[in-house]
């Protein structure tokens, strides 16, 4: 026995192959199905009549479509603000966090920036709603700006601290080294060495506020829709083709930039 | 992600320490403002007494509080008994998120231990697959659940045509449904953590244990498990805590029998006969819940950290 080859190999388990391909299959059948049902010529959900564009078609042109193209556009632009300001504040938080040595309020700090990941996002919600509401702030497009922008800094944060971690400071010291401004050295050499992650970091942070509905539905006013509280509205009615046509150019769009995401946060521009 | 959560994560070098103040005023003003001070507020909100078109009028009450927890009969002045009502949604919810947290468990674990055993080079590519429907809009995975597995859906039409069953199984609308849309909407949470505690596991104790004639099984239960429980752990109050409050997957797989605390919460805010100051109070025991279950968890976590070492 001894020196010899072991009786089984210790790292693998009978039937953990066949739970993997099993949770695989649970998270990807919807999302297929309802793909594939999205492009069903019939107007019932449930025959199959062959392959059509027809509900794409609906979804611009259709009698909802001026609705829906008013919510995505709603949601369009609130998304591309709402992580553009996340990124650039979870940039310099954590350029404080990280490359401004050790303080006090350190742990207060990042406590406070991951608050929105911590509390429940029903209870985000109502909070958000109920601080609106005691500073008489009419809710509208620009309350829900101003909750996700909030709610999206920690998902813009983690990508960007975890990249910024990554980076020795030599780099900055040579330029300092070099007679360069600490302004210089953030700039020239920090920002355009962490590009990855804060590419990552907008990425991430633009999904979670084009997605967005609990939040979104407390705080939006009478009226005002983005694209998840059209959605949701609309399913309220039973699920209907178009519905489908247009969560599936939704979940592509989702599929595409995380999938840009990571080959970005996956490419090193230190070496 | 809790790992580095819980420590604030690593070294850090002082280059812009004079712009300190500067660079992180932005996150405190934004945070402080549309996070924390709301948090704050609705803890007041929840002491306040209700106007009849929603919101409050600014008069202490334990109104909201004592709505919750005691039944005083139709006009207030029979003598308090306890509220089941309320206590019993919670229980549902707390009910709903453990079996939905085992169901990550049972099917996470597997796939978290297979994912961490491949060649070190194919498990991003693994990571990502199981990630990438976390990404997708919640309400449409959720809505894509309901449509699989409708009465008239695909998932029964395949059962049926392949002869398993003759009428189609009822499984929209049962609490098996909430389970299992919770169960998809934050799986990731699961596999991630236990991937990370076992990747970092040294195999050599498994190793060691099987020379010296431990069964598979008992090396598993015995070695490892010990060793990426807090990743374990971890995984677990990721899925439950956000089960916990979740609004879409009980409202829209759940329908009205299989009320959880999210749509409770909901109802209070919505239209004209809401209750802001019960909704609040409902929200703050949610988070009360929340932050108790955090706090046992950070504990948990520190203690691991202390004997790794």
């Amino acid at each position: 026995m001894f020196g010899s080859k072991r009786r089984f190999d210790i790292k693998s388990y009978p039937g953990f192959l066949p739970v993997t391909l099993l949770c695989l299959v649970i998270l990807y059948a919807p999302l297929l199905v309802v793909t594939v049902y999205s492009f069903n010529a019939s107007k019932s959900i449930t025959i199959w009549e062959g392959m059509s564009l027809r509900w794409y078609v609906d979804v611009f042109v259709g009698p909802e479509s001026e609705k829906f193209k008013v919510a995505a556009w709603n949601s369009f632009v609130i998304a591309i603000i709402a992580a553009s300001v996340a990124t650039t504040v979870a940039t310099l938080a954590a350029t404080g966090m990280i490359r401004a040595g050790k303080f006090k309020l350190r742990g207060l700090s990042f406590g406070l920036i991951s608050l929105p990941l911590m509390v429940p996002e029903i209870v985000t919600a109502v909070a958000t709603l109920i601080f609106f509401n005691a500073i008489a702030f009419e809710r509208g497009l620009m309350t829900i700006l101003l909750a996700h922008t909030a709610f999206c800094i920690p998902f813009a944060y983690l990508p960007i601290s975890a990249r910024m971690q990554g980076i020795e400071d030599s780099y900055e010291q040579a330029a300092l080294d070099l007679y360069a401004t600490k302004r210089q050295a953030f700039t020239k050499i920090l920002l355009p060495l962490m590009a990855p992650g804060i590419i990552s970091g907008f990425l991430l942070a633009f999904i979670v506020s084009l997605d967005d509905f609990i939040i979104t539905n407390f705080v939006k006013g009478a009226g005002v829709e983005t694209l998840p509280t059209a959605i949701f509205g609309a399913v309220k009615q039973g699920i209907k083709p178009n519905i489908m046509a247009i969560s599936t150019m939704l979940l592509a769009v989702s599929i595409v930039m995380v999938t840009v995401s990571y080959f970005v946060s996956k490419s090193d521009n230190t070496k | 992600m809790a790992a580095g959560a819980a420590s604030g994560g690593s070294a850090t070098t002082d280059t812009y320490r004079e712009a300190r103040t500067w660079l992180l005023l932005p996150s405190w003003l934004i945070l402080a403002g549309l996070s924390l001070i709301p948090v704050c507020l609705m803890l007041i909100y929840s002491f306040l007494t209700k106007e009849f078109r929603g919101g409050v009028i600014w008069d202490f009450s334990l109104a909201a509080y004592d709505q919750f927890f005691f039944d005083r009969g139709l006009f207030g002045d029979d003598p308090a008994q306890i509220e089941w009502t309320y206590i019993a949604i919670f229980w549902r919810s707390i009910w709903q998120a453990s079996a939905a947290t085992l169901l990550s468990l049972a099917i996470g674990f597997p796939t978290a231990y297979f994912i961490a055993t491949r060649p070190e080079r194919n498990r991003a590519i693994w990571v990502f697959l199981i990630t990438i429907p976390y990404w997708v809009n919640l309400l449409i995975r959720t809505v894509s659940m309901k449509f699989l597995l409708r009465d008239q859906g695909p998932l029964n039409d395949m059962l049926i045509g392949i002869g398993l069953i003759d009428t189609p199984i009822h499984i929209v609308n049962t609490n098996f449904a909430v389970q299992l849309g919770l169960f998809y909407s934050y799986l990731p949470f699961m596999v991630l953590p236990i991937y990370a505690a076992v990747e970092r596991y040294n195999f050599s104790l498994s190793e060691a244990a099987a020379d010296l004639y431990a069964s598979k099984f008992t090396t598993l239960r015995r070695i490892l498990l010990p060793a990426v429980k807090p990743g374990v752990v971890a995984g677990c109050i990721l899925v439950f805590v956000p089960s916990l409050g979740s609004f879409l997957a009980p409202d829209l797989l759940g329908g009205a029998k299989n009320f959880m605390i999210g749509s409770l919460i909901e109802e209070q805010f919505k239209g004209n006969a809401g209750n802001w100051p019960f909704g609040a109070a409902a929200s703050m025991i949610l988070l009360t819940i929340v932050l108790i279950l955090l706090l046992i968890f950070a504990r948990q976590q520190a203690r691991a950290e202390k004997e790794a070492h």
